[in-house]
C-alpha cells in the first residue's frame, strides 16, 4: 500500500513541479537555517562536564556588602582572605582556587624565541575536580602546594612546541626567569565553555591555558591577575600601595569551586558558607548579616550569561523563520490537497476508507518532507561553511555538523513537513465523494 | 458630476465580492494573512537589528586609523620600574627616529581593543556625595596628540616634564588633563568652558583641564556600546611596569602613526629595531602587531557577522513568502477558471479580472500588515527587556509594510495575468 501512496505521490509531483518544488525549498530553507544556528547554540550552551555538573559549586561570599555589591549580588569571585579561609575549611570533598596571569617562557635554546603564556594558578585538587586527562605525569601533591615548590603542569600544545610532544615530565621549564620542574603534560583538553574560569579569564571561549602553576607559589611570587580584579570601595582607584595590601584587601579576584558529592553535602556546605559569613560578621570584618551563594556549573553559566547573545538571537530568528516557512507550507499543501478533490471523491466512491486518505497523504507529506531533509543536509553543510563569517571565530570552530546534527536536520524536516500537512490533510478526507462526482458529472 | 462618479466606481474593483470570495478560503486567507503578518513583524525586527549594527560598524575612533598601528610589548626578567621608565623612553626616541614613523608613544590602552585601559572616575569637588563621571582613559605624553592624530580645539598640548612614572602599585593623580568635547559637555552641562576647570581623577589633587579634543573613543568600544565610548580623558604618564598591577596589565603598548603609504614598512621594521635595542621583551609573533584597521575588523565582528546573518533571513524570508503568495494564488486562479470565465463572457475586461486579484492580494497584505505591526511591536518589546535593544521606530515597520506590498503586488501579478487570460469560453465548459 505504501508503495501505490508514493506512486501516486510521485505522479501528482510530476503533474505540479513547480508548487512541490516551493515546498521542498521553503522546508530545506527554513531546516537548515535552524540546524545551522542551533548547531553553534548547542556549541556555546552545551553542559561543559555533563558528568559531574551537579556536583561541582561555586561558592560566593558578599564581601563587599549591600553598599557597594552589585543588586544585592556577592560578588563572583573571592577575595584573598575568604579564598585562603575556604581552601583550609575543607569542608568539601575537594576545593579549588584558580586566578589566571601571564608568564613569559624563556626557551633553553637560542634557536626559539621567548613567548608569553597564560597560565592559571590553581590548587592542587584542580586536576582531579575538573577530570582534566594526563598524557604524562599527573598533578603535583598537597605538600607541593605547602611548600609552596616550584612545579608546573603543562599543556600537550606547549609539550610539542617545546619538547616535541616527548614525555617532558622531569625536565626543567623557565618561567619569569625561574625554572620549574615539568609534573604533568595534559592531553588535548579544552571545555567549552571554560566554566572553571569563566569571570577570571573575561572569554569563556578562548584558548586553554598552557600552564597550571601552583596558586600558593604564584601568590609568593607576587604574580598579580591577568583577569578580573575589583575592589569594594572603589573600583577605579584602588588604595593599594604593594601586594600585602592586595592580600588583605577586600578586592575579589579569585575564583573557588568545591566539589560536594550529595545533595547531603550541598547542604551541609551551604550552612558551613553562611555560618562563615555570620563569623566575619561576627569578628566586625562585614557589618552586614551573612549573604552567600552556592551555585552549580549550570546554575553558575546561566547567571554568567555564558551563550552569546549573537547566538541566542540567531536561533530566536532562525526558529521564526522555520515558523513562517511552516505556515507556508500549510497553505501550499491545502492547495495542493484541494485541488485533488475530484481524485479524492472518485477513491472515497470506490471504498477508500478516510484513514486510507489520511494514510496516503501524511505519507506523500513525509516523502516530501524527507526530500527537504535531505536539500536541507546540502544547505546546512553549505551554511556550516559559512558560519566562520556570522560568528567570532572561536564560537564558530566549536560549531559541528556530525551524525546527530544530520539525523536532527532529516527529522525536523519530515516532522514540520507532517505537522505543516495535518490540516490539509484532514481537509482532503473531508471530501464528499457524492459531492464530488456530481460537480464533475 | 454624476457621471464621474460613475466613472470611478467603474474603475474600482469593488471590495465586497472579493470579501465574499475570500469567506469561502477562510482557512487559505487566515494562513496568507498570518504569513505576511509573522514575516513582517520578524523582518522588521530583523532589519532594525541590522540598522542599529551598521550604526556601530561606522563609529569612527576620532584618530588616523588609515596609518595607525600598535606594539603590545611585554617585558621578561621583572625589571623595575626606573629600567623600564628607561627603556620605554629610548624605545620612543627609535621609533620615532625610524623612516617612514611620523610620531609614536606609549599607552596601556589602544582603540577598539574591547577593553584595557583605565577606568576613571571624575568628580567635582573631593568630598562629592553624587555620582561621579565615568570616563576612559589613556596614558598619553605630548607626543600622543599627533599620533592619534587629532588636533586640539581649545587649550594646550602637555609638557615633556609633565609626563609621570608610575609602578604597578602607584595611583595615578595627575596634575594636568586632556578630555574630549563629549566628556567636557557631560562634566559642563550648563555649556561652561573646560579649559582651566579643576576635577578630581582621585582624592588626593586635583587635576587641572588644560587642552580639549574634538573626538576620540576609548579603548572599550566595539561591538558592545557604552555611553561613555566617546568620554576620554589623556593621562600624562607612562605605565612603567612588567606586571600586572592593580588598575593596569603588565608592559606598555606602543602606538605608532606613519607617514602615508610607509605602514606595510613600518610594521616590520619597527618590533625589529625595538628587539635590536633590547631582547628582554618579548612582541608575540602572532598578535604582538596589530594595525587599527584589524583592530576594527575584528571589534566589529559581532555586528557584521549579525547584521549579515540577520540581512540573509530577511531575504530568505521575503522569498519564501513571495512563493507561498504565488503558489496560493495560483491555486485560486486554478480553482476559479469557470467564474472567471462566466465574468468575462458577462463583459469583464482582462483589466477587470487583473485588478480583481491585485485587489485582493492588496487587501490580504493589508489585514497581515495590521496584525504583523502589532506583532512586530510586541517581539521589539521583548528584546528590548532581554537583549537591551533601542525601541524599534515605527518607519521601520513602515518600511517593512511597505515592502511587503510590493512585494505581494509583484507576486501576484503572474497568476493574475494567467487569470485574466481565460477565455469567455471557459464559461460554458463543465469543468
Amino acid at each position: 500500500m505504501l508503495a501505490y501512496y508514493l506512486d501516486m505521490a510521485l505522479r501528482h509531483c510530476r503533474r505540479s513541479k513547480a508548487l512541490t518544488a516551493l515546498v521542498v525549498v521553503l522546508m530545506s530553507v527554513g531546516v537548515a537555517t535552524c540546524m545551522i544556528t542551533y548547531a553553534v547554540f548547542r556549541a556555546t550552551a552545551a553542559d561543559p562536564i555533563p558528568w559531574k555538573s551537579n556536583q561541582l559549586f561555586v561558592p560566593q561570599i558578599d564581601s563587599f556588602g549591600p553598599a557597594h555589591n552589585w543588586k544585592g549580588e556577592p560578588p563572583q569571585l573571592l577575595s584573598y582572605t575568604d579564598a585562603v579561609a575556604l581552601l583550609h575549611a575543607r569542608q568539601a570533598r575537594r576545593q579549588v582556587l584558580i586566578y589566571g596571569s601571564k608568564w613569559t617562557v624563556l626557551p633553553g635554546d637560542a634557536q626559539h624565541l621567548p613567548s608569553s603564556q597564560e597560565g592559571d594558578a590553581v590548587s592542587h585538587d584542580f586536576f582531579a575536580m575538573f577530570d582534566a586527562p594526563f598524557r604524562y605525569g599527573g598533578g603535583w601533591s598537597v605538600s607541593d602546594d605547602d611548600q609552596r615548590a616550584a612545579v608546573v603542569v603543562i599543556s600537550g600544545a606547549l609539550n610539542q612546541k617545546l619538547f616535541g610532544g616527548v614525555d617532558s615530565v622531569g625536565r626543567e621549564i623557565n618561567l619569569d626567569t625561574h625554572n620549574y620542574r615539568i609534573v604533568g603534560v595534559l592531553d588535548d583538553w579544552n571545555p567549552s565553555p571554560r566554566y572553571f574560569d569563566v569571570v577570571s579569564s573575561y572569554y569563556p571561549f578562548s584558548h586553554p591555558r598552557q600552564l597550571y602553576l601552583p596558586f600558593s607559589r604564584a601568590i609568593d611570587l607576587q604574580k598579580a591577575a591577568s583577569g578580573n580584579f575589583y575592589c569594594s570601595t572603589n573600583t577605579v582607584d584602588p588604595d593599594l600601595p604593594n601586594w600585602d595590601s592586595v592580600l588583605h584587601s577586600e578586592c575579589a579576584w579569585i575564583a573557588a569551586w568545591v566539589e560536594l558529592p550529595t545533595r547531603a553535602d550541598v547542604e551541609r556546605y551551604r550552612d558551613w558558607l553562611h555560618n562563615y559569613a555570620a563569623e566575619q560578621q561576627h569578628v566586625g570584618r562585614f557589618a552586614w548579616p551573612p549573604n552567600v551563594r552556592l551555585s552549580d556549573v549550570g546554575q553558575w553559566l546561566h547567571v554568567m550569561k555564558v551563550v552569546p547573545k549573537a547566538s541566542e538571537l540567531s536561533l530566536i530568528v532562525s526558529v521564526s523563520f522555520l515558523l513562517i516557512c511552516l505556515v507556508n507550507v500549510v497553505g501550499l499543501m491545502l492547495a495542493r490537497f484541494m485541488r485533488r478533490a475530484p481524485e479524492i471523491g472518485v477513491r472515497r466512491a470506490l471504498g477508500a476508507s478516510r484513514g486510507a486518505i489520511y494514510r496516503q497523504f501524511l505519507t506523500e507529506a513525509a516523502a516530501i518532507g524527507l526530500a527537504g531533509g535531505v536539500l536541507g543536509l546540502l544547505l546546512t553543510a553549505l551554511g556550516m561553511a559559512g558560519v566562520g563569517h556570522v560568528f567570532e571565530p572561536e564560537v564558530a570552530g566549536m560549531a559541528r555538523l556530525d551524525a546527530s546534527l544530520l539525523l536532527l536536520t532529516v527529522l525536523a524536516a519530515v516532522l514540520t513537513t507532517l505537522i505543516a500537512a495535518l490540516y490539509p490533510t484532514w481537509r482532503a478526507a473531508q471530501v464528499q465523494p457524492a459531492w464530488q462526482l456530481k460537480s464533475n458529472g | 458630476m454624476a457621471a464621474e462618479v460613475e466613472r470611478v466606481k467603474n474603475t474600482m474593483t469593488p471590495i465586497r465580492p472579493i470579501l465574499a470570495a475570500l469567506r469561502r478560503h477562510k482557512m487559505a486567507t487566515l494562513l496568507n494573512v498570518l504569513q505576511i503578518a509573522l514575516t513582517l513583524a520578524v523582518v522588521s525586527n530583523a532589519l532594525f537589528i541590522v540598522k542599529t549594527r551598521v550604526v556601530h560598524l561606522s563609529r569612527a575612533t576620532g584618530t588616523d586609523e588609515a596609518h595607525l598601528f600598535v606594539i603590545k610589548n611585554e617585558w621578561i626578567g621583572r625589571p623595575d620600574a626606573p629600567h623600564i621608565d628607561a627603556q620605554m623612553r629610548s624605545d620612543l626616541t627609535t621609533l620615532r627616529g625610524l623612516p617612514g614613523v611620523r610620531n609614536a608613544f606609549s599607552s596601556e590602552a589602544y582603540p577598539m581593543e574591547e577593553g584595557g585601559g583605565g577606568l576613571v572616575r571624575i568628580k567635582h569637588r573631593v568630598e562629592q556625595t553624587t555620582k561621579a563621571q565615568l570616563a576612559l582613559s589613556y596614558f598619553a605624553d605630548e607626543h600622543a596628540l599627533d599620533t592619534f592624530g587629532i588636533p586640539l580645539v581649545a587649550g594646550r598640548n602637555f609638557r615633556a616634564d609633565e609626563i609621570a612614572s608610575l609602578g604597578a602599585y602607584d595611583k595615578s593623580r595627575p596634575a594636568v588633563i586632556i578630555i574630549t568635547r563629549d566628556l567636557a559637555h557631560k562634566l559642563f552641562p550648563d555649556g561652561a568652558a573646560a579649559v582651566g576647570q579643576r576635577v578630581y581623577l582621585s582624592d588626593d589633587g586635583p587635576s587641572t583641564i588644560i587642552g580639549l579634543v574634538d573626538r576620540l573613543q576609548g579603548g572599550y568600544a566595539g561591538s558592545s556600546t557604552r555611553s561613555i565610548d566617546e568620554d576620554t580623558v589623556l593621562v600624562p604618564a607612562r605605565y612603567a611596569s612588567s606586571d600586572d598591577g592593580a588598575a593596569y596589565a603588565g608592559g606598555t603598548i606602543y602606538l605608532v602613526r606613519t607617514q602615508p603609504g610607509q605602514l606595510a614598512a613600518v610594521l616590520r621594521s619597527a618590533p625589529a629595531a625595538l628587539l635590536a635595542q633590547n631582547r628582554m621583551r618579548l612582541i608575540s609573533a602572532e598578535n604582538g602587531v596589530i594595525t587599527l584597521a584589524q583592530a576594527r575588523t575584528k571589534a566589529y565582528a559581532t555586528d557584521r557577522g549579525v547584521a549579515i546573518m540577520m540581512g540573509a533571513v530577511c531575504v530568505l524570508l521575503l522569498l519564501a513568502t513571495a512563493g507561498g503568495i504565488v503558489g496560493l494564488s495560483s491555486f485560486w486562479v486554478g480553482q476559479r477558471r469557470r467564474s472567471i470565465g462566466v465574468r468575462r463572457a458577462l463583459g469583464a475586461t482582462r483589466g477587470d479580472i487583473l485588478r480583481y486579484f491585485q485587489t485582493e492580494n492588496a487587501l490580504i497584505v493589508g489585514i497581515g500588515v495590521v496584525l504583523g505591526a502589532m506583532l512586530g511591536i510586541a517581539a521589539n518589546l521583548s528584546l528590548m527587556t532581554h537583549y537591551e535593544l533601542p525601541r524599534m521606530p515605527l518607519w521601520v515597520l513602515g518600511v517593512g509594510a511597505l515592502l511587503l506590498w510590493l512585494l505581494g503586488q509583484l507576486a501576484v501579478f503572474g497568476p493574475a495575468r494567467r487569470a485574466a487570460a481565460v477565455p469567455p469560453v471557459e464559461a460554458t465548459r463543465s469543468v
